[in-house]
């Protein structure tokens, strides 16, 4: 049995809650190296140099590899 | 068999000429050999091990931890070669297989960094007999490693600023604390009974400390885990515990006419230092007719003294006035193996090891030929 295609009801929100929650995720500014801990609906941004291009920090998690 | 069906036997100077390889201007010639059945009309060529026996001898003339020389003589190139490939590729070694990387933010990737430290040679007091076999697992299986077979290392270390340098210092080294990242600060980590059997807490390290394995600025951190397990070179260059293993045919070199005077001096620097030497002519010597030297009493003449430490660099073919008076050549059966060691093995223990694996290819090889139907 098939089923036409149905509009979802609820639109997935376009725009971002201004409030600031949840957990603060460390980043590093791309100019200066700094951390900079992020909340969601913060504005991308080196708290340290104005910088606008953040990087994710590498995981924590081992990465195994072989010796060839 | 010779057409009256007596058997043919070649003189030893016969022999001794068949031996050499000529090396010519530019050619070379007479490069395989002749000593097997049916070539030689009349003779006998026949494998038996009592000739082989008195043919084939052994002489070492440098034999130390890490370098030996000597000559294999009296054995076909294809045995020679065995040696040679089974001391590089199927002799075990330890070396580091497996990289567990809990954190690396240098600038040289995870994965280049691995190999490199694959190929750094590690020390193992007493030897890889001390250790077992690491195999490889199965798809989708664990690794079993125990203290039997594996060797555990780490490799810990963080750049930070040095507070004491002086200001404007230039040099990382001295700016930074851990700019370079050497071999020797890979450490250790002995677990099960492996302090009693390798004997010590830092009995296996680098084996060469100072090898780099990267560059580092403040800020920048690894930490990485290793597994070193047994392997032989077939598999990865890694574990071949020689650099190199070669051989060179003994070189020959013969003076067919008389080289007197300047042209001894010019024809002494066309080889390396050793190799000829200058010496005066006797009055016997001048004084014998068709000797070549008559007249030319007290003056030099070239005489070979050491054709071994020859390059068989042919530069004195090149030059007109040593025409036709010499002739270079090397000797078939004459192997000057050269082993250098990286290590884990003592360096002429790894010729011995060689001659017993080929014997154990050889056994095994026998028993499945003897297994076959008749």
């Amino acid at each position: 049995m098939s089923q036409a295609y149905q509009v979802p009801t609820v639109a997935p929100s376009t725009t971002r809650d201004v409030a600031g929650d949840g957990p603060a995720i460390n980043y590093l500014c791309g100019d200066c190296n700094s951390k900079v801990p992020l909340k969601r609906g913060d504005p991308i941004r080196c708290k340290e140099c104005g910088h606008r291009v953040l990087y994710k920090e590498r995981t924590k998690r081992m990465v195994q590899f072989e010796a060839r | 068999m010779a057409p009256n069906g007596a058997k043919v036997v070649a003189s030893q100077a016969e022999l001794d000429r068949r031996k050499v390889v000529g090396v010519n201007l530019e050619t070379v010639t007479d490069v395989t050999s002749t000593d097997f059945p049916g070539h030689w009309p009349g003779e006998d060529h026949s494998w038996s091990i009592e000739k082989f026996r008195e043919a084939c001898s052994v002489q070492f003339y440098k034999r130390s931890n890490l370098e030996t020389e000597f000559s294999l003589i009296g054995v076909d190139a294809s045995i020679a070669n065995a040696y040679r490939r089974i001391m590089i590729g199927e002799i075990p070694s330890l070396a580091i297989e497996r990289v567990y990387i809990y954190n690396n933010t240098s600038i040289i990737q995870d994965e280049v960094l691995s190999a490199r430290l694959g190929l750094i040679p590690l020390t193992l007091p007493g030897g890889v007999r001390k250790l077992k076999w690491c195999a490889k697992p199965e798809e989708g299986e664990e690794v079993e490693s125990n203290d039997s077979n594996t060797i555990r290392l780490s490799l810990k270390i963080a750049c930070t600023h040095n507070r004491d340098a002086a200001p404007g210092e230039r040099d990382p080294l001295k700016a930074y604390h851990h700019a370079h990242v050497y071999a020797r600060d890979i450490k250790w980590i002995p677990f099960g009974n492996q302090v009693e059997v390798f004997g010590g807490e830092d009995a296996i390290t680098a084996l060469n400390p100072d090898i780099l394995i990267a560059k580092m600025r403040p800020g920048q951190v690894m930490d990485i885990e290793m597994d070193a397990i047994l392997g032989v070179g077939s598999d990865h260059t890694k574990y071949s515990p020689v650099a190199p293993a070669s051989y060179r045919l003994l070189p020959t070199i013969d003076i067919l006419k008389p080289i007197i005077g300047a042209d001894a001096e010019k024809f002494s620097r066309c080889f390396p230092p050793g190799v000829i030497e200058l010496q005066p002519i006797s009055k016997k010597e001048a004084a014998k007719a068709g000797s070549g030297y008559e007249g030319h009493e007290g003056e030099k003449r070239a005489v070979v003294v050491n054709a071994m430490k020859d390059t068989v660099s042919r530069e004195c073919l090149r030059h007109d006035e040593f025409k036709d008076k010499v002739r270079l050549g090397r000797i078939r059966d004459h192997f000057i193996f050269s082993v250098e060691s990286v290590g884990q093995w003592n360096s002429d223990e790894l010729f011995l090891e060689s001659v017993a694996l080929l014997r154990n290819k050889a056994e095994a090889l026998q028993a499945q030929v003897r297994a076959l139907p008749q």
